[in-house]
C-alpha cells in the first residue's frame, strides 16, 4: 500500500486510523491511477462522492472557459448535465453544498479570473477579450467585471500595475 | 482540494464591532476558527509569532496605537504573509480610498454599509470567494475586490 502510494509522487501522511492524507491534495487523475492499482488487492477507496463530483463539474467548467477559441456554443447548464449525466438540479444542489456559491456564480468567478489575466499578462484589449470569451458586448465585459470585482476594468488594470511596483521591492 | 478547517483573524479596537463581526462568522457554513487581536499592536505580534498564518485577515483601518493602514504596508512589506488574504474596512468616504487600499495590497476593500445585514452578507460572501481560491488553489495576486 505505502508502496503504491508512494508511487503517485505526492506528499501523503498515513493517519494512526489507517487513513490516508494528502496535504497538497490528489488529482482526479492521480487518484483514478491508485484507485486502479489498489483494486487488484482487493482495496477500495472511500471518498466522498459530492467532492468528486463537484471537482468535475469545476474542470468541465474550466476546459469549457478556456481561452483558445474553442468555447462551445451550448448552455453550460446542458453541457454539464449531458456529461455527468445527472439533472442540472441535482448537481447544481450539490455544488452549493459543497462550494458555498451556486455554479452560476463560480462560471462568472472563473470567467472574471480570465478576464483579469487576459488585461494583465498578454495586455489585450476589452474589445480583443469580449471576442474571444464570446460576450455579447464590451458593455456586457464591463458591466460584468465590475459587478463581480467592483472595480471597472481600467481602474483594475492601474491598481494591478500599483500594486506590482509594491510587490516587486519586498523585503 | 481538501477540506480543511478556515482560520480567520479580526483585528478591531470596538468592543462593538467585535461582537457584531463574531456573530456574523458564526452563520459561515465552512468550520472556521476565530482569533481576535484588539489593536494593530497585538495583531503584528500575534501574526509575527504563530507557526500557521491564517487565511484571511479582516482589518480595521482605524486603531490607535498602529492603524490598519500600517499594518496593512507593513504586512506587504514582507513576503511572509504574500499568501495571506487581506481584508480591510472602514466606514470613511473618500472617493480613492478603495483604489489606494487595494493599491497597497489589500486583497479586498469594504465600506461599511449602514445596514448591519448588508455588512453581514458581504463579510460572508467575501469568504465563499476567499475560500474559491484556497480550494482551487488559484493565484491571488489577482485577488482584488472593492465593496
Amino acid at each position: 500500500m505505502q508502496e503504491k502510494i508512494g508511487a503517485l509522487n505526492v506528499m501523503y501522511i498515513i493517519n494512526s486510523s489507517g487513513s490516508v492524507h494528502f496535504p497538497q491534495g490528489l488529482s482526479t487523475q492521480k487518484l483514478t491511477e491508485l484507485e486502479a492499482d489498489l483494486d487488484r488487492y482487493g482495496i477500495e477507496i472511500i471518498t466522498d462522492h459530492k467532492i468528486i463530483l463537484v471537482q468535475k463539474i469545476k474542470n468541465l467548467i474550466t476546459d469549457m472557459l478556456k481561452p483558445d477559441g474553442s468555447m462551445p456554443l451550448v448552455k453550460i447548464s446542458s453541457y454539464l448535465a449531458d456529461n455527468l449525466n445527472e439533472s442540472y438540479r441535482t448537481l447544481s444542489q450539490i455544488f452549493t453544498e459543497v462550494c458555498h456559491i451556486s455554479i452560476e456564480s463560480f462560471i462568472i468567478f472563473h470567467k472574471t479570473e480570465i478576464v483579469k489575466q487576459l488585461l494583465l499578462n498578454e495586455g489585450m484589449t476589452l474589445t480583443e477579450i469580449s471576442h474571444l470569451m464570446q460576450y455579447s458586448s464590451v458593455a456586457h465585459l464591463s458591466n460584468q467585471f465590475k459587478n463581480s470585482t467592483g472595480l471597472n476594468p481600467s481602474a483594475f488594470q492601474k491598481v494591478a500595475s500599483s500594486k506590482r511596483k509594491v510587490i516587486n521591492n519586498l523585503s | 482540494m481538501t477540506t480543511k478547517q478556515l482560520h480567520i483573524v479580526l483585528a478591531e479596537d470596538d468592543k462593538d464591532d467585535r461582537l457584531f463581526f463574531e456573530n456574523a462568522f458564526k452563520g459561515l457554513k465552512i468550520e472556521n476558527e476565530l482569533t481576535v487581536c484588539e489593536d494593530g499592536l497585538a495583531l503584528m505580534e500575534f501574526l509575527r509569532t504563530v507557526d500557521e498564518l491564517p487565511h484571511i485577515l479582516f482589518l480595521d483601518m482605524h486603531m490607535p496605537g498602529k492603524s490598519g493602514m500600517e499594518c496593512l504596508k507593513e504586512l506587504r512589506g514582507n513576503s511572509r504573509y504574500t499568501d495571506m488574504t487581506i481584508a480591510i474596512y472602514t466606514s470613511l468616504n473618500t472617493p480613492t480610498i478603495n483604489t489606494d487600499t487595494l493599491s497597497a495590497g489589500a486583497n479586498i476593500f469594504i465600506r461599511k454599509p449602514n445596514d448591519p445585514d448588508v455588512l453581514k452578507k458581504i463579510l460572508l460572501e467575501v469568504i465563499y470567494i476567499n475560500w474559491q481560491y484556497i480550494t482551487d488553489g488559484l493565484c491571488k495576486e489577482n485577488f482584488m475586490l472593492s465593496y
